[in-house]
């Protein structure tokens, strides 16, 4: 069974612009997205295509200005609002993208304990900080001073701590440089390997597919592949779809070419396939309407032209 | 560690040299102007030492005054002669009551400091408690009451409201005496400390209800800030709420801000009280500022400007120093 | 999870059901003009016959024949209240126009003109915000001998501060935005990047600054009048019409205080209203509501 499940879900804001013009802000367009335990799914895109929302989503903290529609299920029953509010930080966990997510003036200790629910919150902290290799002193310094590597080592252990089975990782990864990049990483290996189902949000394609198991594509909104690491190989024969190509060949270590135009803004999203309008083989069945997602060998894909 | 401690001692009193020159420079400019000011009225000070009964002064009292108050002398003496004065600590002689204006302010600004702090105190409570309520409830018909009520007092008149307090509380239901910081007829020893108290409640309350909507409003927004900021996001993912959240990451945050805008507000006070003390006749610093300058007592009105200024100053200085101490951001070391 | 959170203000209120935020502060907006409006053109039109003594009237409580009742000499109170406004209102807004006036000179130097422009303008802000506004304006009122202009002069140099750093601030901002800076490196002349980028976003700030100006000057105005160091006790402004209330308090005349000052509070409201629905359309990210 799967630990999470979300089905069609869409989430959209109203804003006020000057003048207090009402818009409508289409932020995320009936995703879809299944992890399992003992898993990492990497969700890649590129920024502003709405992956922190997903989190947000998921852990029920979205703004009171967001409509949501769609299902989420967490270990088989429905995540209601009620039960995001009883999970959150206790069986969903949350790690943040940078130290700005700590309150600036409690100490890091302090903040550390206040994630710990079964146990003894000042022994907890002290093994974790052994485990992470964080200097004691940490303990009763605050957040604006903390390097890079030691706040990304903070806030990995505030989810363990928690002992949540899903952890959310939200760009775990930008500012720092290779090696504490493959410690964090790692980090998210070792808490799969004890059985936590792991999504790590991210834009960087090459860091993810070095520790995930799946990778899901998010584009404008949506996702509009899932596919095992494995597929990831060669020219990207074996990807679904044009826009996961594209993001493999784009790699570096790859072909390196850009891909052509940039991604629809989220007030100005196409009829069709979100992906339409720079799809080299996209045909005029794609602009009429946007694609389900369906099954195909063993992943899943956003596209009718797949095969 | 001591290293460090020493640093911020040092940079603290770079701090403090800083304030102290720039604090002078202000003094300075506020003597001077305030001087140009008194010395180009059309009110004739003689005439206003005299007093308005006399009609008439003869060419030789007039001459006589003049020169016990060193007014036939050119104005840059004048002020020169004064500015030594004030600079060692000689405010002169008040004209209308005759006496020190240095004992005067001493005198006056201790039954002021009562009024003005039992003001300070509760419009600073109650005005947190509203900012606090109001965020937390944003945008409910709570909310909606909290800040309808505050722009509205923010738009009263401090006079009026004193007055309305006087006509509810003195006049129709008799509970306090009309006015007066002491009963009237009885000599200053007997005067209790039940009566001074008495004669306090009203302008106090004047002064209270008044002040709260500024640090209500400035809390609100400030702990609306906090609620929408990116640790108090992640908090809620740790499953923190209500309560726990508010008094973990909101109340840390906003109390610092509420405390500091409380003593950076000693100038509104100050105006405050001189339109309280004037609706109560309550005998404080603001009565005599007003009565200074209806009656043109030259040298009590300078020392008033003066002092407000001090006082001023005073606020602001400690609200600068509590975020230098309290702060951690701002006294520990930018690195580990 | 089909729930939708949303929280709209104009489902809590009955009474306006269908507006949007734009709409109904666009109403809020031209009822406060109106109501102004009414006040004003109200204390103009009204004759000066019901000022005159009537003996036969005096000392009345509120009744439909005086709305706001009768003063010890039988003077309507209704007719005081809307020509003291009237005056007030007027001295506070020549008072706050001078006072923009300055804030623009200052804040606009202060943002163009080089650092050291930049430091003496904030050490003058530092000067006037040094002393409480109010005494300032006895020192100045009785500079001027008192009156009208003790108080014109007194206002316009204590209210300035604030909207000159505002102006500063937004001036500084607009000088380094990335499209002002581009058009400057496309060759435009400075005249052309004024009218064309900076103008239209400056005059709604400055307009709006102006506005809120108003309601500090009237209630400093007022407060000055009371204490006896403005207006003279010949002209109707509202804080002299208060301060003589004062005598009367204590023989229940509670009529003479009140009406007064709810009228008074509610001009000073509602142009504070104003402003702040303006800003709210300028900016509706940086306003308190």
């Amino acid at each position: 069974m799967p630990i999470l499940e979300v089905q069609d879900l869409s989430v959209s804001f109203v804003q006020y612009t000057k003048g207090l013009r009402q818009k409508k802000v289409q932020a995320i367009t009936s995703l879809d997205i299944t992890m399992h335990e003992g898993e990492i799914l990497a969700v890649v895109g590129s920024s502003g295509s709405g992956k922190s929302l997903l989190a947000h989503a998921i852990l029920g903290i979205l703004p009171s200005n967001a409509r949501v529609s769609g299902t989420i299920n967490y270990s088989g029953d429905e995540l209601t609002p009620v039960r995001q509010a009883s999970l959150r930080g206790r069986e969903i966990a949350l790690v943040p993208q940078s130290v700005n997510y700590l309150d600036p003036l409690m100490s890091v200790g302090a903040q550390v304990r206040t994630s710990v629910h079964n146990d003894n919150p000042v022994e907890v902290q002290k093994k974790i900080f052994e485990r992470y290799h964080l200097d004691p002193d940490l303990d009763k310094k605050y957040p604006f001073q903390l390097s890079g590597g030691m706040a990304r080592r903070t806030l990995v252990s505030m989810a363990m701590v928690s002992g949540a089975k899903l952890i959310i990782a939200d760009e775990p990864t930008p500012g720092l440089d290779s090696i504490v990049i493959k410690e964090a990483l790692s980090n998210f290996r070792e808490l799969a390997d004890h059985g936590c189902a792991v999504m790590m949000i991210t834009h960087d394609l090459g860091s993810a597919l070095q520790i995930a198991d799946k990778i899901a594509i998010f584009y404008a909104g949506t996702t509009v592949e899932v596919a095992p690491v494995k597929d990831f190989f060669g020219r990207g024969e074996k990807l679904r779809h044009p826009y996961t190509k594209a993001l493999w060949r784009a790699l570096p270590q790859n072909e390196f070419v850009p891909i052509p135009g940039s991604q629809p803004l989220p007030n100005t999203l196409p009829s069709g396939c979100l992906f339409e309008p720079r799809c080299e083989t996209a045909t005029r069945e794609c602009s009429l309407k946007q694609p389900k997602i369906q099954e195909i060998r063993g992943g899943m894909v956003r596209c009718i032209h797949a095969t | 560690m001591n290293r460090l401690k020493g640093e911020f001692s040092k940079s603290l009193l770079t701090f403090l040299v800083m304030k102290g020159i720039r604090m002078v420079s202000l003094l300075f400019a506020i003597c001077l102007v305030s001087f140009i000011l008194v010395k180009s009225s059309p009110i004739d000070p003689i005439q206003a030492y005299v007093g308005a009964d006399m009609m008439r002064v003869s060419p030789e009292q007039r001459e006589n005054i003049a020169e016990y108050w060193g007014l036939d002398k050119p104005a840059i003496e004048q002020f020169f002669h004064w500015g030594s004065a004030v600079a060692g600590g000689d405010l002169g002689t008040s004209m209308i009551f005759r006496q020190p204006v240095a004992d005067i302010i001493h005198e006056r600004f201790f039954s002021s400091l009562a009024l003005m702090s039992t003001a300070w105190v509760l419009s600073g409570i109650f005005g947190f408690a509203m900012g606090v309520v109001a965020a937390m409830k944003k945008d409910t018909w709570v909310d909606q009451f909290i800040k309808w009520y505050c722009y509205t007092l923010a738009s009263t008149p401090t006079f009026w409201m004193g007055l309305l307090l006087l006509m509810i509380f003195a006049v129709w239901l008799g509970w306090f005496p009309v006015g007066m910081g002491v009963p009237v007829g009885v000599i200053a020893e007997d005067v209790t400390i039940g009566d001074r108290v008495l004669h306090l409640i009203l302008p106090a309350l004047t002064l209270s209800i008044i002040g709260v909507a500024n640090i209500a409003l400035h809390t609100r927004q400030k702990l609306i800030d906090v609620l929408a900021s990116d640790y108090v996001l992640f908090a809620k993912a740790r499953g923190e709420r209500g309560f726990i959240l508010f008094w973990r990451h909101g109340l840390r945050n906003i109390a610092l801000p509420a405390v500091t805008l409380q003593f950076a507000s000693f100038s509104e006070l100050f105006g405050g009280a001189i339109l309280a003390e004037q609706v109560f006749s309550y005998p404080g610093l603001g009565e005599a500022t007003v009565e200074a300058g209806l009656r043109g007592d030259v040298p009590l009105l300078l020392g008033l400007v003066l002092f407000s200024a001090l006082f001023v100053f005073a606020g602001n200085l400690i609200a600068d120093l509590i975020y230098r101490v309290i702060d951690p951001r701002m006294k520990g070391a930018k690195s580990v | 999870m089909n729930n939708v959170h949303e929280t709209s203000k104009s489902q809590q209120f009955g009474l306006l059901p269908r507006l949007n935020r734009r709409q109904r502060t666009l109403l809020v907006i031209l009822l406060a003009v109106a109501l102004l409006f009414s006040v004003l053109s109200g204390a103009l039109l009204i004759s000066n016959d019901r000022l005159a003594t009537n003996l036969e009237w005096r000392n009345a409580a509120p009744s439909l024949e005086h709305l706001f009742g009768t003063d010890w000499l039988g003077r309507d109170m209704f007719t005081r209240t809307l020509k003291g406004l009237a005056l007030s209102v007027g001295v506070g807004m020549i008072a706050a126009g001078c006072s923009a006036l300055i804030a623009l000179v200052l804040g606009l130097s202060a943002a163009t003109m080089g650092e050291a422009v930049d430091r003496i303008i904030s050490w003058l802000i530092d000067l006037f915000l040094s002393v409480p506004h109010l005494v300032i304006l006895i020192l100045i009122s009785f500079a001027m001998g008192g009156g009208i202009k003790g108080i014109i002069v007194g206002i316009a140099f204590t209210h300035w501060p604030s909207l000159a750093r505002v102006i500063r601030a937004e001036v500084m901002q607009l000088r380094s935005a990335e499209y002002i800076q581009i058009s400057r490196r496309l060759g435009k002349s400075r005249w052309w990047i004024a009218r064309k980028h900076i103008l239209p976003h400056f005059i709604p700030q400055l307009l709006v600054g102006l506005l809120l100006l108003f309601p500090h000057a009237i209630l400093h105005e007022a407060a000055v009048t009371f204490i006896g160091m403005g207006l003279s006790p010949h002209q109707p402004a509202i804080g002299i019409i208060l301060s003589e209330s004062m005598r009367y308090l204590s023989s229940g005349m509670w009529w003479l205080a009140f009406f007064p000052g709810v009228s008074l509070l509610i001009v000073v409201r509602t142009f504070d209203s104003i402003g702040e629905n303006l800003r709210m359309l300028i900016e509706p990210h940086h306003s308190h509501h």
